[in-house]
């Protein structure tokens, strides 16, 4: 038997301190996800981290104080958002801190999954870089253009860094299910019973019927299947919860591919064992033919500047789209006339809340029905400088542009923030959705373990 | 004729990826469930239309264990490209929530 605990969804967004203290009594590890490709292509290609180290030092100084008061391991994965090796570094300067604060002492295993773009591009050349649905096409001048390229890992560095005697584990970007599995699969529980019981550990307290704030998660796992219970009393798992969770974010609802072979949950039954804890059997797993590890890169692609403004005089709002193409050609044929750019130079969008903000050309009920539209001038250059350049004259430009209802300086945009125009800084996109075939897990990552 | 979100007890999508997207349709009872899938309305063809995408890179999933259809196609623009409005994608079920079910 092996007693898994989650500490939380996402390390840094929290967790009762008494639900991971309820759940570690017994606990075989702690392990917590710290990272996603879901906020976008910025925090992989920049180097910056979604949660701040406020945040992540609370939730990791609670999880390892946990697992060296029980001497069970803390396993992180894909540290810092992205996974990147500023992102690993950011974290375990983070441990390294807590460990002096508090006059910890233990063997710290750090798994760095950045690989070097010329290694991909060999490896692109062998033909050994293959395309996953809706992946953009590559090439070695693409592949050289990311800022980072990052390599997600299976279980077996876990594996490997806790046969090497670590206590606490933080990797880079490694799959969600590879931190909860590394244990159980090391212990011999079947791999199809390892992985579907990670992948709802994955997400914390996410499996429950309704999950009021993050906690933690706990399931029990053993040879003919496993039992997930949350250690918060307030919060209850029902067969319902348990099978939605598991097709939670992934493709099929029924394959979930991992480095090594195939989660198959067609099969598996959930029974309710009491009103708050379910049982799942049934799960397989097929053993791939090769190892594959799942790329991610993200590209530098300019700098932005926004400006979002409301408007709410119902002349302009019922000519909205006529007075965004006028306002848009003049803006135009100012960048031309005093910033010296050409269109290729630089990109201005308009987005029209209240009309089709969100969903953009997928928008089904194209138009505006409202009393108040609010615009998003969105405008990407290669130097921030010129995108704050066209953001001034965007914004001052679209203010004052006229109308043919009325003669005389008008003022159409409502500015909830000075200054109007707004530097967000480099923008990214991720550029490579790819696997690549290696010959053994140890080829994508390097593991360095320090006496703390 | 009842919309689709009067049958549901849960309709969301998700990247799946960046590269991919994924809408979740939930129900609390088997018939509900029964009569959107016979409706046929979730259909490739349907969900290619409203996401602009061939109708031959649409999953359709049904998953009995948790009376969920699922439905999964690569995301006509990546998250978080120049053209995107929606980092998570958590808003593209939107166009599906009031659908009328026969």
């Amino acid at each position: 038997m092996i007693k898994a605990v989650a500490a939380t969804g996402q390390l840094g967004t929290g967790f009762k301190a008494h639900t991971l203290a309820a759940a570690a009594v017994g606990a075989d590890f702690i392990g917590c996800d710290a990272g996603s490709s879901d906020p976008g292509p910025y925090y992989l290609g920049s180097g910056q981290t979604q949660s701040s180290e406020q945040a992540v030092a609370r939730d990791l100084e609670l999880m390892i104080s946990e697992g060296l008061k029980r001497g069970i391991p803390v396993l992180v994965g894909s540290a810092g958002t992205a996974g990147a090796r500023p992102h690993l570094e950011r974290t375990v300067q983070i441990v390294r801190r807590l460990a002096e604060k508090n006059g910890w002492h233990f063997p710290l295993a750090v798994i760095d999954s950045e690989l070097d773009p010329e290694r991909v591009v060999a490896a692109y050349e062998a033909g050994a870089v293959t395309p996953l649905n809706g992946a953009p096409e590559i090439s070695p001048a693409t592949i050289r253009a990311a800022e980072h390229i990052v390599a997600m890992q299976g279980p077996e560095c876990f594996i490997d860094a806790l046969q090497q005697g670590a206590a606490v584990v933080v990797a880079g970007r490694s799959s969600d299910t590879s931190i909860f599995a590394a244990i159980p699969v090391m212990r011999g529980i079947p791999e199809g019973i390892a992985f579907h019981a990670a992948k709802i550990l994955e997400c914390g307290a996410a499996s429950v019927v309704e999950r009021k704030y993050p906690d933690s998660m706990v399931a029990m796992m053993d040879g003919e299947g496993f039992t997930v219970e949350p250690p918060n009393p307030d919060m209850m798992c029902t067969p319902q919860s348990v099978a939605s969770h598991t097709f939670y974010e992934t493709a099929d609802p029924f394959r979930l591919v991992e480095p090594n072979g195939t989660l198959d949950t067609t099969n598996a039954v959930y029974t309710a064992v009491s009103d708050r804890a379910v049982r799942v059997t049934g799960s397989a797993f097929e053993q791939a033919d090769d190892y594959t590890v799942k790329l991610e890169a993200s590209t530098l692609l300019g700098y932005r500047t926004v400006v979002f403004a409301g408007v709410r005089d119902p002349l302009v709002v019922g000519q909205i789209e006529q007075f965004v193409e006028k306002t848009n050609a003049v803006i135009q044929g100012k960048i031309a006339d005093s910033l010296k750019l050409d269109e290729s130079d630089y990109q201005i969008r308009w987005n029209i809340y209240g009309k089709n903000g969100t969903l953009g050309a997928f928008e089904t009920e194209n138009r505006v029905d409202g009393h108040e539209v609010a615009l998003l001038i969105d405008i990407v250059a290669k130097e921030q400088q010129t995108a704050r350049a066209i953001g001034s004259v965007a914004w001052h430009t679209a203010l004052h542009q006229p109308i043919p209802e009325y003669s005389g300086l008008v003022s159409h945009l409502a500015f909830p923030v000075s200054p109007p125009a707004i530097d967000a800084g480099p923008v990214y996109e991720f550029s490579i959705n790819h696997v690549m075939h290696i010959q053994k897990p140890s080829d994508a990552y390097t593991l360095t373990i320090d006496a703390l | 004729m009842p919309q689709l979100h009067e049958l549901a007890r849960l309709i969301r999508s998700k990247n799946a990826g960046p590269f991919e997207l994924t809408i979740d349709v939930m129900f609390n009872d088997k018939e509900s469930y029964d009569r959107v899938i016979s409706s046929q309305v979730l259909s490739k063809e349907r969900m290619a239309g409203l996401y602009h995408v061939d109708p031959a890179v649409v999953q359709l999933f049904q998953a009995d264990v948790a009376l969920a259809i699922k439905i999964s196609l690569p995301r006509p623009i990546p998250s978080g490209s120049l053209q995107d409005t929606d980092i998570f994608g958590g808003q593209f079920h939107s166009p599906i929530v009031r659908l009328n079910i026969p």
